[in-house]
């Protein structure tokens, strides 16, 4: 798990055009460590993330307003408890399925802007979009076609192999 | 906008509170618990908000900080940590513990469940020095975690120790109107309690499938952490010093005696009663807790005085001289012998192990008595009492037997009946009988004294506060003693119709002695006295002395109320307890030590089992009744040794021995640090320092935990170095096995003071075979090269004797009791009929329901240590989540069959319910 996180922060510092001089180390084998030169060191996938945004200057990544602050923040938090924490089937499609669901009317999570929250739960679902069928794939379409359009974005998925998304459908209706 | 909330959710405490802090004007709508109000989530999700735009934010913290935000506090690096640190750890920990707590009732366990992160956020606390956790003024971070701690914090059971950092901001954040105010609106004035209606709707967390009593440490072992480049740095630099410096271990040199200047520590066990013979439980509870301590306390060169011995007053004694037909001294002299002889098998390293019939005693009872009495401490009373005129005495409760007033049992004991378990006055019992004589007693009327427990009591809470404010209170001891405060004290009588005590120094008192529970603990003085005249510079010195008392939970209400009473009353700058340290309790197999019914192994009995003392000492230390009940079991007793002792610790220092033997005759060789050894040299530092500050605050069973880490990472570190093929490679390679033997050897020679307080006899074989200098055995937080290049060591063997599966079960069989002789037709039973579960568990075991089976439990057996073995391999090796748990459901799958195939009967309960007709 550890591991993952480490490869999406290395990811998500090239994405950012960060000279890669920052140190990793993990604690417990479960939570990533930045080792920053000035000051403590920090803990946290989501935490360390944002630290990484704004050292490349990139605010805009974290929303523009305080409501597009609070839907990125709220996304981050999101991917690291209920997407990592996931267990089983069942959690699995409830995720996919409110995801779905919020995705409905929305280009990014944060609504019409592209966010961290797009890069960190694009990682954070691609075990999953792997694993999953075609048809399951055209189920939640909404989540498809988000997924697509962030894998797809430049410079984003990095270490990550393509998950192939039909445009077509192949199963009309009844699913 | 407008903030969706439920009562008697602990995360609604949160907005609230953050409402009500950034003074943000929004509408505020209770709705039901399981009430779904954001539209795109399947499961309903409260609190949320709804935002003007028609967004909603469904994530408690989000909407915390948005609220913030909106009053122009922006996140930092640090609240953005301390929100996903509670988002992501801390609620998983907290789902188990409020729904063991709350829904199960069971405060005690929640509390022991949370004490890690508790211990986290104290640390971060006391390092940043903020009066808040992220900053010197209140933010988004501290209501997030106020939040989510207050439901647990604010009931008293949940009692932070001497967690001070943590204990401050609580309160300082409690304090604040906003936080009151959210407390007032979510829970209603109903507390911890509020929270049942929300708690049982939620799923029931996971954590909670865990045993009531856990052998096992929380967390695990693989808690890793990350070594800073400096740290790594340090361990090098430290090492390289070497001996030279190092301090010198004292002299001990009887009598010990209070240094001034010097840190000088007092060290009590609980005495034994005299007329049984001590069972596990109470040796774990009292001396080999109290000695792993006071060998600790010499390792750092303190001057330590360890006192214990038998207490042997009372009517426990007069009884049972009479069942053995002796006279009250020779049961004392003969029970005083076996206890003596018991703990000398077992290590325990008494400066003096005296007993509470002696000159001294009678002295010191009597002056501590009278000084009472003086200082108008003790009150006259009238007490009826049962008489037996045939026998011309009063007669002690336990002398006396009758029809149970409550529930009418014929055979009531005159303080408690057996059958339905009230206590009973000795008066109240229905047709009593003088248990000698068989005769009716008569009530009679007996004066006696009382110690004025409420005339002290202003003066003990003083005491105890200061005490448990500096000292190091187990919590279980701070429970019970505020408990007792609490429900308010009454006078106690101090006095008894008995021959068998120290006679009250009063004439008209004359026929009567002292109660044993106001005179027994006087013994930790007078056993002190009859060891060095100079015994008032250990018991009136508070200024100079800390004073531990270690016990079983159920001594704390004497050692901490009535007996600082005591010596508060008596005005002579007595050496009162700063460090109460109370075990819970000691189950055998799950079930109770039971002398009568001969279940338990008891301490004469180790022994003879022929497994050394060490391992028994081990094995107690490891499943020591810290924070929580434990149980001995054979089969984990086993399993620990063949895995902790022999595969972990034993293999490792015997190794690194070995490779020094052979491959550079018997010298240590040379060595040139590389990263990988500093690195392993800072990781046993980092281990070092935790075992010295958990020893140091007594969590003895924790401590223990560091030395087996230290062995686990020499393990990992000679499995990928390989010095056994690069002593066969180039110059360079052998160059390399050379240092990384040295290190190794090193790193053994480290352990074996470390384990010097647990097992002794070991620590001492493997410093002869290391031939390590004497001057090795002192404590301190650095870790140097004891053994430098070209030292010779001596000759190396294993330290640890694999045990057989078949002889540990002859033992518990043994030792197990008479359950299985008690109709063994009902045995049969049960055995005959193969749960459905165990069947499918176990496809291969077809005979597994022919219950028990030696020849099956032995294969069971070894194939469970070697499954044992593969999980620790995977952990050790931070495989994935997923794959070790599936091997520890096998694990667990194959541990059940065992269970079956030993016969043991101690899940027919459940398996009624489901066999199939």
């Amino acid at each position: 798990m550890v591991e993952k996180m480490l490869l999406e922060l290395s990811s998500l510092e090239k994405c950012l055009g960060l000279k890669k001089t920052n140190k990793y180390s993990t604690q417990g084998d479960k939570v990533p460590v930045l080792q920053t030169n000035n000051g403590p060191s920090l803990m946290g996938l989501t935490t360390i993330a944002i630290h990484l945004v704004q050292e490349a200057q990139q605010n805009q990544l974290l929303g523009r307003t305080a409501e597009e602050k609070a839907i990125v923040q709220q996304w981050l938090e999101y991917r690291v408890t209920q997407i990592d924490g996931h267990r089983g089937k069942d959690e699995t499609r409830t995720i996919l399925k409110d995801l779905n669901q919020y995705l409905e009317d929305k280009v990014y999570l944060a609504g019409d802007n592209f966010t961290l929250a797009d890069i960190l739960v694009y990682y954070g679902l691609h075990p999953i979009m792997t694993e999953l069928s075609v048809q399951e794939k055209e189920k939640y379409v909404n989540v498809s076609r988000w997924f697509n359009h962030i894998q797809h974005y430049p410079g984003i998925r990095q270490h990550l192999h393509p998950v192939v998304v039909l445009k077509n459908r192949l199963y009309t209706s009844g699913h | 906008m407008r903030l969706y909330l439920t009562e008697g959710n602990p995360h609604c405490l949160k907005v609230v509170a953050a409402v009500e802090l950034t003074g943000t004007r929004c509408e505020l709508q209770f709705v039901g618990v399981e009430e779904r109000v954001v539209p795109f989530l399947s499961h309903s999700k409260l609190p949320c908000l709804q935002l003007d735009s028609g967004n909603y934010l469904f994530s408690t913290n989000a909407i915390c900080q948005y609220l913030f935000t909106l009053r122009g506090k922006e996140p930092s690096d640090l609240t953005n940590q301390w929100l996903e640190w509670e988002a992501t750890e801390l609620q998983t920990a907290l789902s188990g513990a409020l729904y063991t707590a709350v829904v199960q009732g069971k405060k005690e366990e929640a509390a022991g469940t949370l004490q890690k992160k508790w211990t986290y956020i104290d640390q971060s606390l006391t390092r940043r020095s903020f009066p808040y956790l992220a900053a010197d003024a209140i933010t988004v971070a501290d209501i997030v975690l106020w939040g989510a701690l207050y439901p647990l914090l604010s009931d008293s059971a949940f009692l932070l120790g001497d967690l001070k950092a943590l204990r401050g901001w609580f309160e300082r954040v409690c304090a604040v109107a906003a936080c009151r105010k959210a407390v007032e609106s979510i829970l209603k004035g109903k507390g911890l309690q509020g929270l049942k209606p929300y708690l049982q709707k939620q799923p029931a967390p996971s954590q909670r499938a865990e045993t009531p009593t856990s052998n096992e440490p929380e967390g695990g072992e693989s808690a890793d952490r990350v070594l800073t480049e400096e740290e790594i740095r340090a361990a090098a630099d430290s090492w390289s010093k070497g001996l030279s410096g190092w301090p010198k271990p004292k002299l001990i040199q009887h009598p010990v005696l209070p240094q001034p200047n010097e840190k000088n520590v007092l060290i009590t066990s609980a005495l034994p009663y005299v007329n049984n013979v001590p069972h596990l439980g109470n040796i774990i509870g009292c001396v080999l807790s109290a000695d792993v301590f006071a060998r600790f306390c010499r390792l750092r060169n303190w001057s330590t005085l360890f006192v214990c011995g038998t207490d042997e007053y009372g009517t426990a004694t007069e009884t049972k001289a009479l069942e053995e037909g002796l006279s009250p001294q020779q049961i004392c002299d003969k029970y005083h012998a076996v206890h003596a002889q018991i703990y000398q098998w077992f290590g325990i390293s008494f400066d003096h192990f005296g007993r509470t019939t002696t000159q001294r005693q009678r002295e010191i009872s009597q002056d501590i008595f009278r000084r009472l009495l003086e200082r108008d401490f003790l009150l006259q009373d009238t007490v009826e009492q049962l008489r037996c005129e045939s026998c011309q005495k009063f007669l002690a409760d336990r002398f006396v037997e009758g029809f149970c007033p409550f529930c009418n049992y014929e055979e009531a004991r005159g303080d408690q009946c057996d059958k339905c378990g009230k206590l009973i006055n000795a008066t109240e019992l229905k047709n009593p009988q003088c248990k000698i004589c068989k005769g009716t007693p008569v009530v009679k009327s007996s004066k006696h004294l009382f110690l004025d427990l409420p005339k002290l009591e202003s003066r003990l809470v003083k005491w105890l506060e200061d005490s448990m404010v500096s000292g190091n209170w187990t919590p279980n001891a701070r429970f019970i003693a505020r408990s007792w405060i609490r429900d308010g004290l009454k006078p106690r009588c101090i006095t008894r119709d008995l021959k068998w005590g120290i006679p009250v120094p009063l004439e008209e008192f004359k026929d009567k002695v002292f109660y044993v529970w106001f005179d027994a603990p006087i013994g930790y003085l007078s056993i002190t006295a009859n060891y060095t005249d100079q015994w008032e510079r250990w018991w009136k010195n508070p200024e100079q002395v800390q004073l531990y008392n270690f016990m079983a939970k159920d001594n704390v209400p004497f050692h901490s109320v009535v007996f600082p009473c005591s010596l508060l009353g008596a005005e002579d700058n007595y050496t009162l307890v700063n460090h109460l340290i109370a075990t819970e309790y000691l189950n055998y197999e799950d079930g109770k030590f039971s002398k009568s019914r001969g279940v338990g192994v008891f301490g004469d009995m180790a022994k003879e089992t022929g497994i050394p003392a060490d391992i028994w000492r081990f094995y107690l230390l490891f499943i020591r009744p810290e924070g929580q009940d434990s149980s001995f079991s054979w089969s984990d007793l086993l399993l620990k040794n063949n895995s902790e002792l022999l595969n972990n610790l034993g293999n490792f220092i015997n190794r690194a021995g070995m490779f020094v033997c052979k491959f550079f005759e018997g010298r240590v060789p040379e060595m040139e640090l590389h990263d990988d050894d500093k690195r392993l040299l800072a990781q046993a530092t980092w281990e070092l320092r935790q075992y010295l500050q958990l020893l140091e605050k007594v969590r003895i069973r924790d401590a223990l935990k560091c030395i087996l880490n230290i062995s686990r990472h020499g393990n990992q570190y000679i499995q990928a170095n390989e010095p056994w093929k690069r002593i066969k490679g180039t110059d360079a390679d052998r160059k390399r096995a050379g240092t990384v033997t040295g290190v190794a050897v090193n790193v053994a020679c480290l352990l074996s003071v470390m384990l010097q307080p647990y097992m002794p006899s070991v620590s001492a074989s493997i410093q002869e075979q290391l031939l390590a200098p004497a001057q090795c055995n002192v404590l301190a937080d650095e870790f140097v090269c004891i053994l430098p290049g070209g030292h010779k060591i001596g000759t190396v063997s294993p330290l640890f004797q694999k045990l057989e599966t078949d002889e540990v079960e002859s033992w518990r069989k043994r030792f197990g009791g008479q359950q299985p002789e008690e109709g063994s037709a009902d045995q049969s039973k049960t055995e005959a009929k193969p749960t459905a579960e165990a069947k499918a568990a176990a496809p291969v075991a077809e005979d597994a329901g022919k219950g028990a089976d030696p020849q099956r439990a032995k294969q069971l057996a070894e194939e469970v240590t070697k499954q044992g073995e593969v999980v620790r391999e995977l952990k050790a090796q931070k495989a994935e989540k997923a794959v070790i748990g599936a091997e520890v459901t096998k694990l667990l799958e194959l541990k059940k069959q065992l269970v079956l195939a030993e016969g043991k009967t101690a899940e027919a309960p459940a398996q009624k319910g489901k066999k199939k007709k």
